[in-house]
């Protein structure tokens, strides 16, 4: 049997040149503080749904930005709004409202999964 | 009789403590090596953080020191110490007696093409930061294609926080120069997408988080945390830039009309060539050594040799202006000392 190989897998690797940005741009008209985010970490640090499901909504905005819609809507299903994100965010950024407004601009034409 | 203060190098540190100076009476003579006033400044368009125009700062400079004596297109051929003064030999066959030096010869910008696979040299879409600067002030840059500019990628850190180039200092005033830069060229290009490649954000002096918000909020410039690993052309002459997104933790490349390496600040070989006719000591960085880094930054162990600006590490432009003022004001309370 042979041990050693490798299989295709998908790249995950991240091509801005195809990044589609029409409804980050949607989404920064709404809520312009969306590209303030300074990936401090003080958000998800404090998250509780963080710590079981890897939500982070640094790491959401950042995939919006990379195209990485279908991946960044999904770990937004595991935030439960307490707000706490928006409780200890140095830069002031109303968390909660924005995942609100990413819930709104990115779900009806992503589709519900 | 008036003191005579010889000031080795004309840029701003030089030029601003000549003019102090002559404030206080004394007699400062500049030594410059190249046929202008104004050193690196001169070339620059504008400065950070209120974007006052370079030149308005060096015309005032210039005019206010203007009474001293300037030697321009004149090296120092030779430095030794008599009994309490210095005997300063100038390549244009004059000598100066003097009891006070006062070393400005500031920095050298890191020569890009060091680092190959950023591909300075290789690719006419790789400029630097102060390739950038000059198309700012006369437009005139045969690798800018004002037709094309779709994106542009700006590398921080480029020969600076890196060993391998034997540069382990970080230069201070790249990042804020590359959000400055980025904002202007996205003023020119506002439909272009702009890239910060950086490393860490640096952002120490007034205002400068103001500018980095603005840039992200206000002009939507994308900030990449990671380190670009190569450059590479692809068959319609654009760039590909490829990187690790580090916030992300995955690969990532883009395609882009123009890439702007930020070089860093290196020791200029002229503050060392100096240094060693005095037997001044070099730091480990490469720049010259002050008598310490706290208290007395424009000191030298030597009597009567003093520094400012650059040429002991990297520095703002305020930062030399106020240590040109500094390091006359201890080189007449010495005088007065004495007196």
């Amino acid at each position: 049997m042979n041990v050693f190989g490798f299989k295709i897998s998908p790249s995950s690797a991240i091509d801005m040149d195809k990044v589609d940005r029409a409804r980050f741009e949607e989404l920064c008209r709404v809520e312009p503080d969306a590209v303030r985010c300074m990936a401090c970490g003080s958000c998800s640090a404090t998250c509780p749904a963080s710590a079981f499901s890897g939500m982070s909504i640094r790491k959401v905005l950042l995939m919006l930005q990379r195209g990485k819609e279908k991946d960044a809507f999904r770990m937004m299903r595991n935030c439960m709004l307490c707000g706490k994100c928006t409780m200890v965010c140095p830069r002031g950024i109303n968390t909660r409202h924005l995942i609100l407004s990413i819930c709104r601009i990115y779900d009806d034409k992503e589709g519900k999964q | 009789m008036k003191e005579i203060i010889v000031i080795i190098g004309g840029g701003i540190a030089g030029l601003e403590a000549a003019s102090q100076l002559l404030k206080l009476g004394y007699s400062p003579i500049i030594v410059e090596k190249s046929d202008h006033l104004g050193g690196h400044v001169s070339r620059w368009n504008k400065l950070f953080p209120d974007m006052t125009p370079a030149q308005d700062l060096l015309s005032e400079l210039i005019m206010s020191s203007k009474d001293a004596n300037i030697f321009l297109n004149t090296a120092i051929s030779s430095m030794n110490r008599l009994k309490d003064s210095y005997n300063i030999m100038l390549s244009n066959g004059i000598s100066i007696i003097t009891k006070y030096i006062l070393i400005t010869t500031g920095f050298r910008l890191f020569d890009a093409s060091k680092k190959e696979e950023y591909g300075y040299g290789v690719y006419d879409q790789v400029i630097t930061n102060a390739d950038l600067e000059h198309w700012f002030n006369n437009g005139n840059d045969g690798r800018i294609d004002n037709s094309q500019m779709n994106a542009i990628g700006f590398v921080h850190c480029v020969g600076s926080r890196d060993e391998k180039a034997r540069n382990t200092q970080c230069s201070k005033v790249c990042c804020i120069t590359a959000i400055k830069q980025a904002i202007e060229l996205k003023e020119r290009f506002p439909d272009a997408q702009i890239y910060c490649f950086y490393m860490d954000l640096r952002l120490f002096g007034k205002k400068f988080e103001d500018f980095y918000i603005k840039a992200q909020k206000d002009f939507g410039i994308h900030f990449i945390r990671g380190r670009v690993s190569e450059v590479s052309e692809n068959i319609e002459g654009k760039v590909i830039v490829k990187a690790e997104d580090t916030l992300a933790g995955k690969p990532i490349k883009v395609t882009l009309d123009l890439l702007v390496l930020m070089s860093g600040m290196v020791c200029n070989p002229d503050s060392t060539r100096t240094a060693g006719m005095m037997a001044l000591p070099i730091d480990s960085d490469g720049f010259l050594k002050s008598s310490d880094n706290v208290f007395h930054i424009t000191s030298s162990p030597k009597q009567g040799i003093y520094y400012a600006g650059a040429c002991t590490g990297p520095k703002t432009v305020p930062e030399t202006l106020a240590e040109a003022r500094s390091a006359v004001l201890e080189i007449h309370s010495h005088i007065i000392g004495k007196e």
